[in-house]
């Protein structure tokens, strides 16, 4: 297809869908003023699932941005030993996700405009489908600060590598990575899009160490959001740390000058997390059972012993019987701020059906991701308490891991993504 | 290993040991005694091919067995109830010993079995118990089902100290064969009654955790550390103390767990506890990495899961008889599939398997569980 605009600047692939305007013919015309409409600069709060959000600003988006419905994650291994090489692709990358998110193009002739005899510069399967809310937020992981670049003095302290927890069985394989990219968005296809134009581009310098696609959001990351409930069918993230709690936020997800990585300013930390659960077992456990593990009832989600989700925890609060009604190992007990002296997390975790395990059973589970300021503090000593401790430990296996320093947002079309960490 | 108990009532009481329903003991020092001379008791002829009961009728009340093995294979005997209920057993009766059990037997119809080499369903005698036949309340039904229940737990703690016992001492004696032999034999009575052992929380991690069961810097003790010596390193000249280590621990916790109170809702629970643990531990060949003895386990897990319900069968058959149906069916269906891979008086190494039969497996116990998981809520109307 030729540039009906005939001016040389590219038709968005979904400009006409970027306002909700389902059933709108795809291509042809309608295309100039489509786009007018989608250059306005978006809102925080995306109006509908096909909006965009906002790709520069002072911090990443898909970190505070409420939780899109579907991930596709990716980890890369970097290939090039040159430091120039891995700037030049951080700097496409950059380019390329500001178009993505904003429902374009990867490049600038698209999936279909560009030279007949060469391959399209976009791979097309997205052509025709509104921005969906994807965002694309990168992270550098700790492999990367070894000999290679020169990074090695640049390592945050706070990217320290994660100690063995009890019972983890981590997979190498689909473990670690140099560079890791989340694309979260209301779309799968959109995502998936989206990781597969950036790993395309980064054939050479990069190459997939592994890939997670996650269908159902488990954690709400506003107030505006219904929590969601993970596949064990309990909502999940009713305390998480969420785009409103602008103080808390401050202080425990975004990192500061005086963290000692000055790059880092307004950056956080990424972990991940694949959680394996035997959901077979689950399912045959009492109702009963069920809650006093999670410390709330299934239904509603409030906390045991309380009516409504939102009502406060009383952990000290006693039934009849003189025992705690959410037991001293339940989950909200073990995992809750207060059992960490204030730690929180800012979880944005996905379910995952990975298929069948060859035994009869789903490979299913929860892709857990965690923003923070600084793991050692937070993550790590959640994590501790809760693979000691944890009941559900019965139910559930983490089977990957990944630790990843996400830099501070991209400011304008002149910067990149990780220009703080390659340019003192 | 399981990192606690869940319990859907409360915490569990410990309390005074309870009397038993049965009991066993060796005979004197000096062997094997004249049983069959011995008024009032009756004296059971045990050999690896044969199981020679010399009646075929007792009045109800208490019944005393003296069983000799005559045989050159360990051999166990058991009087069971239908569904394999498990009425009085004694375990670990070696060559040449005789052992004495005390059954106390209500009137109706029960089966006697010897299992030379511990292994199958053994050789089975009919056997008429007659007398007053006393309906049971509801109530007492359950309580029976308890002590039913904790009388199966004596049995397989005092065989587990032995066995331990056993493999501790081959190990401190270096004697790595022997070991190697009696390692999954001693953790059979183990994974029997696993469930309750779990409740005394950190003696389990103790006894039985895996290696990926620690954080960094945690001491590692119990059968698997000596496991991965004795397969890996093939080295256990170190583990001296870990095996002393061992047979302490199991000595506490067996007496915990003799000690323990028990609801008929734990009996359900254990049931599918063990299940549970089949599913995500042996199945996968998590539990013994280094041995491949899995399947051993496996059928432990088995066993045991079994004789919890089975304590519980009055009570279903009552309340539930098709669940009882289907659940016999299933439990026969998984033994069925775990009977194919059988070698000898042991099982197949999980690493002989193939993916094909371990999903075959799988969904026997698949098809197990969900049955099972209808148990508590019957036990707890």
């Amino acid at each position: 297809m030729s540039d009906p605009s005939g001016n040389g600047r590219r038709m968005s692939r979904r400009s006409l869908f970027g306002l909700g305007a389902a059933g709108a013919a795809v291509a042809g015309a309608g295309a100039v003023g489509a786009r007018s409409l989608l250059d306005e600069p978006p809102v925080a709060h995306a109006a509908s699932t096909s909006a965009p959000y906002p790709f520069y600003g002072e911090h990443q988006a898909g970190i505070v941005t409420p939780a899109q419905d579907r991930l596709h994650f990716v980890a890369f291994d970097v290939t090039t030993g040159d430091r120039a090489e891995l700037i030049d692709l951080l700097q496409e990358w950059t380019a390329a996700a500001a178009r993505l998110t904003q429902g374009k193009e990867a490049g600038s002739f698209g999936a279909v405009g560009g030279d007949p005899a060469a391959a399209p510069d976009d791979t097309g399967e997205a052509l025709g489908l509104p921005a969906s809310g994807l965002t694309l937020t990168v992270g550098f992981g700790p492999s990367l600060f070894d000999k290679r670049f020169g990074l090695a003095d640049r390592r945050p302290a706070a990217l320290a590598d994660l100690p063995k927890f009890p019972g983890e069985q981590l997979v190498p394989e689909i473990s670690g990575g140099d560079l890791c990219v989340q694309a979260c968005a209301h779309d799968p296809q959109v995502a998936v899009h989206a990781i597969r134009n950036l790993a395309r581009i980064g054939f050479g310098k990069v190459s997939v160490r592994w890939s997670q696609l996650g269908f159902g959001r488990t954690s709400s990351t506003s107030r505006a959001q219904a929590t969601p409930r993970n596949l064990m069918g309990f909502k999940d993230g009713t305390n998480n740390l969420k785009l409103e709690d602008a103080a808390l936020l401050r202080e425990q997800l975004w990192a500061d000058a005086g963290d000692g990585a000055a790059w880092m300013t307004g950056g956080t930390y990424l972990v991940t997390r694949k959680i394996r659960m035997t959901i077979e077992t689950w399912d045959r456990t009492s109702l009963t059972e069920q809650e006093q593990i999670f410390g709330r009832d299934k239904g509603e989600g409030a906390p045991l012993g309380a009516k409504r989700e939102f009502d406060p925890l009383d952990f000290a609060a006693k039934g009849p019987d003189g025992q705690p009604h959410i037991a001293s190992n339940a989950h909200i007990r073990l995992a809750h701020p207060s059992s960490h002296g204030n730690a929180h997390l800012l979880r944005r975790g996905y379910n995952f059906v990975d298929g069948s395990d060859g035994l009869g059973r789903l490979d299913a589970g929860l892709f857990f991701i965690a923003y923070q300021r600084d793991p050692r503090k937070q993550f790590v000593p959640v994590q501790m308490r809760l693979a000691r401790e944890d009941p559900l430990n019965e139910y559930i296996k983490h089977v990957s891991s990944g630790l990843f320093a996400c830099p501070p947002g991209v400011r304008d079309a002149s910067d990149y993504w990780g220009r703080t960490l390659f340019e003192p | 290993m399981r990192t606690v108990l869940r319990l859907s009532t409360g915490v569990l009481a410990v309390a005074a040991l309870t009397a038993c329903g049965s009991s066993s003991s060796d005979s004197g020092a000096g062997g094997a005694t004249a049983a069959s001379g011995s008024p009032g008791k009756i004296a059971v002829a045990a050999s690896d091919t044969a199981c020679e009961v010399p009646v075929t009728e007792v009045t109800a009340g208490t019944t005393t067995f003296t069983i000799t093995n005559g045989g050159s294979k360990v051999t166990e005997f058991y009087v069971l109830a239908a569904g394999d209920r498990i009425m009085a057993e004694v375990e670990n009766i070696v060559p040449g010993l005789t052992r004495e059990l005390i059954a106390e037997l209500p009137a109706g119809t029960y089966e006697t079995a010897c299992k030379p080499g511990m292994v199958g369903k053994g050789i089975r005698n009919p056997l008429k118990v007659t007398g007053e036949h006393k309906p049971l309340t509801a109530d007492a039904q359950l309580a029976a089902a308890v002590t039913g229940y904790k009388r199966y737990i004596k049995t397989q703690s005092d065989t587990l100290l032995v066995k331990t016992q056993e493999f501790v001492d081959a190990v401190k004696a270096g004697k790595i064969d022997e070991a190697k032999a009696l390692y999954p034999v001693a953790r059979t009575y183990w994974e029997r009654i696993e469930p309750v052992a779990e409740i005394f929380g950190d003696l389990d991690p103790a006894i039985d955790a895996r290696e990926a069961d620690l954080a960094e810097g945690e001491k590692w003790t119990g059968f698997h550390r000596i496991e991965k010596d004795l397969w890996i390193h093939k080295d256990v000249s170190e583990d001296g103390p870990i095996a002393d280590k061992l047979i302490a621990d199991v000595k506490t916790i067996v007496g915990k767990a003799n000690a323990a109170e028990l609801t008929p809702l734990n009996l359900a629970n254990g049931a599918k506890e063990l299940l549970d643990e089949v599913a995500t531990g042996k199945i996968t060949g998590e539990e013994d990495i280094w041995s491949h003895t899995d399947l051993w386990d496996f059928a432990a897990n088995l066993e045991g899961s079994k004789a919890a319900v089975q304590s519980l069968r009055p009570v279903l058959e009552e309340r539930a008889p098709d669940l009882v149906k289907t659940l016999d069916e299933k439990f026969a269906a998984a033994e069925a599939a775990l009977e194919a891979h059988r070698k000898g008086d042991g099982w197949q190494l999980h690493d002989e398997l193939s993916k094909a039969q371990l999903k075959t497996l799988s969904d026997a116990i698949n098809a197990l569980g969900e049955p099972i998981s209808k148990i508590a809520p019957v036990v707890a109307k």
